[in-house]
């Protein structure tokens, strides 16, 4: 059961439940295990190296913050793997 | 002799450009792109979690070799022009390795959707290096649009059947005004070196070097033979000739009466 204050998105492909309200930034700083500053970048001072889409279209990195998450949205995160 | 490649605006001295697909762990993968001497990786596009983080980024980062990243694994125009867009926005570059293959079995490109996809992304402001066929025509057109290199396959991804129409490799590196990288089919370092023979400005691998018995010794075979075939195409290979022709003077030959 989604409480009311949960909304369930498809995250890297598997069902997740997100607060209500939750932004981009703060799912994909704990999807990827890294504190981003309101710019997307991350806090430790490295580069990010990844990438998000939302419904099939790029979102910048420096819009995540603004970013509210709706209900049924599919976001994928994306990075740099072996291949070509 | 200065002889550096200039590839999407980018100096390298390595004609060599080794791909990270296909080897059997991240540690072998470090040796072999050291003993390659690349300067040039390719990686694919994927989500984080099947990606297993992002570990290769991160090496990538320590090594200091930079990251072309790919469309592998795209059958249409849109989803490649989707994945051009992450990766940009991940990696942080404007590169990108087209691809955009017609069907699994074959990985070759289907040259419609392909074309499509270089338009569109060079007018997005992509430095376009285009996986195509070896058809010089396709080759042209792609140059045509915008591409910043084309890269036809010797053979299909992951074969290692060499380069089965060197007639058409040479006719498009001959034709070419952006550089030509042969990309896919080298099976091992005398494909390489054709490939650099043939005329190609740098060649593109990964299987041949990362599914060998001892990657980062072919790794360093690669390199010989890229150089070596670099080299004797410079120097300028002899005519071929029907008859044979002595290297060795006549005049104070001996002859026994």
């Amino acid at each position: 059961m989604t409480s009311s204050h949960e909304i369930t998105v498809v995250l890297d492909g598997e069902t997740a439940r997100l607060a209500q309200g939750i932004t981009l930034r703060e799912t994909v700083a704990r999807h990827i295990g890294r504190e981003l500053d309101p710019d997307g970048t991350p806090a430790d001072g490295g580069r990010l190296g990844v990438a998000v889409a939302v419904d099939g279209a790029v979102v910048p990195r420096r819009e995540w913050h603004a970013h509210v998450i709706a209900a049924g949205s599919t976001i994928d995160v994306v990075t740099a793997t072996q291949g070509g | 002799m200065d002889d550096a490649l200039v590839l999407g605006g980018e100096r390298l001295t390595s004609r060599l450009i080794m791909g990270t697909g296909g080897a059997s762990s991240l540690a072998t993968l470090e040796a072999s792109l050291v003993a390659s001497g690349t300067e040039v990786t390719t990686v694919a596009i994927r989500r984080y979690a099947a990606a297993g983080g992002n570990s290769v980024f991160a090496m990538l980062e320590r090594l200091g070799v930079r990251a072309l990243p790919n469309t592998a694994g795209c059958f249409a125009a849109r989803d490649a022009v989707l994945t051009a867009q992450l990766a940009r926005e991940a990696l942080e570059t404007d590169w990108i390795k087209l691809e955009v293959v017609a069907d699994e079995d074959t990985l070759l490109p289907d040259p419609v959707e392909l074309l499509t996809a270089a338009d569109q992304l060079v007018a997005d402001g992509f430095s376009v290096f285009a996986y195509t066929n070896d058809d010089p025509i396709l080759a042209r057109r792609l140059q045509d649009v915008g591409v910043v290199a084309v890269m036809p396959a010797g053979a299909p991804i992951g074969t290692g059947l060499g380069i089965l129409n060197p007639h058409h490799i040479e006719m498009i590196a001959a034709a070419a005004e952006v550089p030509v990288v042969l990309d896919a089919g080298v099976g091992t370092a005398s494909d390489a070196a054709l490939a650099m023979e043939l005329g190609c400005d740098a060649v593109l691998l990964a299987s041949a070097v990362t599914r060998a018995h001892d990657a980062p010794l072919m790794a360093r075979a690669m390199r010989a033979a890229v150089q070596a075939g670099r080299d004797a195409y410079r120097a300028g290979r002899i005519p071929r000739r029907s008859l044979a022709r002595a290297s060795s003077p006549d005049e104070g030959r001996i002859d026994a009466w």
